[in-house]
């Protein structure tokens, strides 16, 4: 996201929090959040793209609703003003292609009205028919969410969303030569289907609270978490929309502190890492060991920088819109272990994936009728959870390795300090420091290393780039 | 939190902002320049900054004369007894474009591991890949401080016309260096040319400076990938050959054949440059161009040159270096047309190294002190 978006939601967050206030609060951040869904999309080489994808977005969030929600709770009544601010927005975003100029509140030139009127008219059909005929039953909640899961596998196989790119290319009349996975950069997508898969996994555990449309829609789309998280739960979120916005001195102080930090972390210290970090060309081009590491050191901080500065501004954002978002970063290049690396990188990522993978997941190895012996279960699970996340990030065998190198690191942590913890507790301070000291240096090299397959295309050139690292080449 | 305090925290800071904005108003930007992290933690440069596509070529443009030295190997400490050091002055030919710093004519050079009173040859790349005699002046005036034992300028007759003088990026965002060296040596140039930018007040405060400010320290930052890879340019895979077919245009900055007038030509900073080396000799060399065999190639030796504004220049230099006693060596035709690259005058490696081979001769005759 450019630093003048940043700026302009800044300034679109701050006069809401102090101008709206109550009142109108919830169509407003609906419909806000629904320009920003456009605004946000980058522009895309397959012909108008980039407006159907942010378009998609919204028929998602507006289907998963109405498949997460009770029959009885589906009103019309109640729903109608929702529904209208979503297709008038996306009907008025279409009208711009008349007035001869861009409005940047879409990439690029929206397409013709009588497509959108009737992808408009499928998806309200589509809408109305599963409100009328279905209910929050086992079957399509499990249909629901492995749809979603097939649109991830396909946006992330680069393969797969080549050849979608060509058959969108085809159906444009464009060249198909020219199609790359990189056509089908879909805006948030990652994070949005978390939050959809998570509200559909609820629904079927019967945890999910009634919310509506308009509730459900802002909650998916939030502007601030939209490009990178975090990744928050809908309870808490519609507990903190459902309370009245008093925005005090202190949400105004935190939420500055919070935004500075954040364009700082981003802006100044990210991008400029990011000038000298590891990437494919000067990977190939390094021949020394020490500068190898450099460069592999200001990748791992850019990285934090980058990631976590963004989540500093979407929490100060969240904040002055009187949303807390959840924490996503605590220091983790400062943590002596693994497990507590992970429990403070991407928190939200991670309790995503502990939360409808690894407990449920542990729960099923451990209560079988011959239960695996744990050391067994913990490789199972965290090779498992590692993987996934690994492939979250795109269905490659870098993310692959690096999940694995990951789910294999934490394996040997958790025996590791199952073998020595009842020594280590008997140590001095002294010690025990020295043995902090020397963790967080561990830890934080074993995570430089993963990053080397996470930051480099593939395998040939990763591998050639850890020899390089340890002198080897 | 109390708003009071909120109120407090947001005035301060503007006011905080704007005493330091306006203090840096009254600070020399050019001094900034000199200290540099190249020569202490990173290796110096082996020829000056330059770049636009800086994610490539970890390299940038910029105008801090002082900064752009600074980055360069020759500020790396004392000058070596055992040295005798060589500069090398001229445009991108001399710079190397589309050569990695080995291949350039200075690192053939330094390759041959050449001797010359009883001294190790050291050749020092002082291109800058802009074509004006001023700018060769100026980097000349600030290069003698290194104690060259001889000087190589390199030029071609594009470094001469008038209104190429102050054109040049690094000459025009100069304006007082230019200024000195017109009083110093009496140049025919205008300190009142509207091509020398002079910057107000506002330029020199913090915002008005904020470029040249990032600038300085993205150099410093590049030195990291400079260091590591030894990377200073972008190599595309291919490139634009020369071109060597051309339209009937007879024309060279405005002048029609038959006479180049010697007056809209900068002579006169040639000789000052001339002067300005002082004791240290100097070789003057007519840098070799391509010689195009195509279509309208009898008006035209290449897309710079119309033939008769160039034979016309090459015989003003021949009298003017007889007359004056200069150390001429004119290599115009020596390099074959399948040696240049993506302009008539860049230069293969191969190209380069026949190049090195004739220079190299003209040094070696070099008197002992």
């Amino acid at each position: 996201m450019t630093l003048a978006l940043i700026l302009v939601s800044i300034l679109v967050a701050t006069t809401l929090g102090l101008v709206v206030r109550n009142r109108g609060r919830l169509p407003l951040l609906l419909g806000i959040c629904t320009l920003a869904v456009y605004a946000f999309q980058p522009v895309l080489p397959v012909r108008s793209l980039d407006f159907w994808l942010p378009t998609g977005t919204l028929a998602l969030a507006t289907l998963a609703w109405v498949l997460t929600t009770p029959q009885e709770q589906r009103s019309w009544r109640v729903n109608w003003p929702a529904a209208v601010i979503l297709i008038g927005i996306v009907l008025v975003l279409g009208l711009t292609r008349f007035l001869g100029f861009s409005v940047y509140l879409t990439a690029s030139r929206p397409p013709q009205t009588l497509q959108i009127l009737a992808a408009l008219a499928v998806v309200t059909l589509i809408a109305f028919l599963l409100t009328r005929f279905t209910k929050p039953g086992r079957a399509i909640l499990t249909g629901a969410f492995v749809l979603i899961i097939l649109l991830f596998i396909i946006l992330k196989v680069p393969t797969l969303a080549t050849l979608v790119s060509m058959g969108l290319r085809r159906l444009n009349q464009q060249a198909t030569s020219l199609a790359l996975a990189q056509d089908l950069r879909w805006l948030g997508f990652s994070y949005i289907a978390f939050r959809l898969l998570h509200t559909i996994r609820d629904r079927q555990s019967g945890r999910l609270p009634v919310v509506s449309l308009s509730e459900y829609v802002v909650y998916v789309i939030f502007f601030p978490g939209l490009t990178a998280g975090p990744i928050d739960r809908i309870e808490r979120f519609v507990g903190d929309l459902r309370r009245p916005l008093t925005l005090t001195t202190d949400d105004l102080g935190e939420s500055g502190k919070r935004l500075v930090l954040g364009l700082f972390k981003k802006f100044v210290i990210a991008d400029v890492l990011s000038m000298i970090a590891l990437n494919a060309t000067n990977a190939l081009q390094v021949h020394l060991a020490g500068w190898a590491w450099v460069l592999l050191y200001a990748y791992a901080f850019q990285l934090y920088f980058d990631f976590s500065g963004y989540t500093d501004i979407a929490i100060g954002l969240g904040r002055l819109l009187g949303i807390k978002l959840p924490e996503n970063f605590n220091a983790p290049y400062l943590k002596p272990n693994l497990t507590q690396f992970w429990n403070n990188w991407h928190m939200t990522l991670t309790q995503w994936f502990r939360a409808y993978f690894f407990n449920p997941v542990t729960r099923a190895l451990r209560s079988g009728k011959k239960p695996l012996p744990i050391p067994v279960v913990i490789f199972i699970t965290q090779l498992g959870t590692m993987v996934l996340i690994g492939l979250w990030h795109g269905v490659t065998v870098n993310f692959f390795v690096w999940g694995l190198w990951h789910g294999l690191g934490l394996f040997f942590h958790n025996r590791w300090s199952e073998l020595t913890r009842p020594r280590f507790a008997t140590l001095s301070p002294r010690w025990q420091k020295a043995l902090n000291v020397g963790g967080i240096l561990v830890t934080f090299n074993f995570v430089a290393i993963g990053w080397v397959f996470f930051a480099l295309p593939n395998l040939s050139i990763s591998v050639n780039y850890l020899r390089v690292l340890f002198g080897l080449a | 939190m109390h708003p009071r305090f909120l109120r407090n925290v947001i005035i301060k800071g503007l006011v905080l902002f704007f005493l330091i904005d306006l203090v840096c108003g009254g600070l020399d930007p050019a001094a900034l320049g000199k200290v540099s992290l190249y020569n202490h933690i990173f290796s110096g440069r082996q020829r000056f900054p330059f770049g636009e596509d800086s994610s490539q070529s970890y390299n940038l443009s910029l105008f801090n004369l002082d900064a752009m030295f600074a980055a360069h190997i020759i500020a790396g400490g004392q000058k070596p007894v055992n040295e005798y050091r060589v500069i090398l002055i001229g445009d991108s030919s001399t710079w190397g474009t589309l050569l990695r710093p080995k291949e350039t004519l200075t690192g053939q050079m330094n390759a041959a591991g050449l001797t010359l009173c009883g001294k190790t040859l050291r050749v020092y790349n002082l291109g800058y890949p802009t074509i004006s005699l001023t700018k060769d002046l100026m980097v000349l005036d600030y290069a003698l401080r290194y104690q060259p034992d001889l000087v190589i300028w390199l030029t071609s007759l594009e470094a001469f016309p008038d209104e190429n003088q102050l054109t040049s990026p690094i000459v025009a965002n100069n304006a007082a260096r230019v200024d000195d060296l017109i009083s110093r040596y009496n140049l025919p140039l205008s300190p009142n040319d509207p091509a020398l930018i002079r910057p107000g007040f506002w330029d020199s405060t913090l915002i008005g400076q904020r470029r040249a400010l990032a600038d300085l320290f993205r150099l410093q930052v590049y030195g990291v990938l400079w260091t590591a890879t030894g990377i200073d340019q972008a190599y595309p895979a291919d490139y634009q050959p020369a071109q060597t077919d051309f339209k009937k245009d007879v024309l060279y900055h405005g002048m029609q054949p038959p006479t180049l007038e010697a007056s809209q030509l900068a002579f006169g900073v040639l000789e000052a440059g001339l002067r300005l080396a002082g004791e240290t000799p100097v070789i003057l060399v007519n840098e070799p161009m391509l010689i195009s065999v195509g279509e309208n190639s009898d008006l035209r030796y290449n897309f710079l040159y119309p033939r008769w504004a160039y034979d016309q220049w090459r015989e003003m230099m021949s009298v003017r270096a007889e007359a004056g006693d200069w150390d001429y060596l004119d290599l115009w035709n020596v390099i074959p047309a399948d040696q240049f690259t993506n302009s008539s005058i860049h230069l293969t490696p191969a190209g380069e190294a026949l190049l090195a081979g004739w220079v190299e001769k003209a040094i070696l005759q070099q008197s002992c002190p």
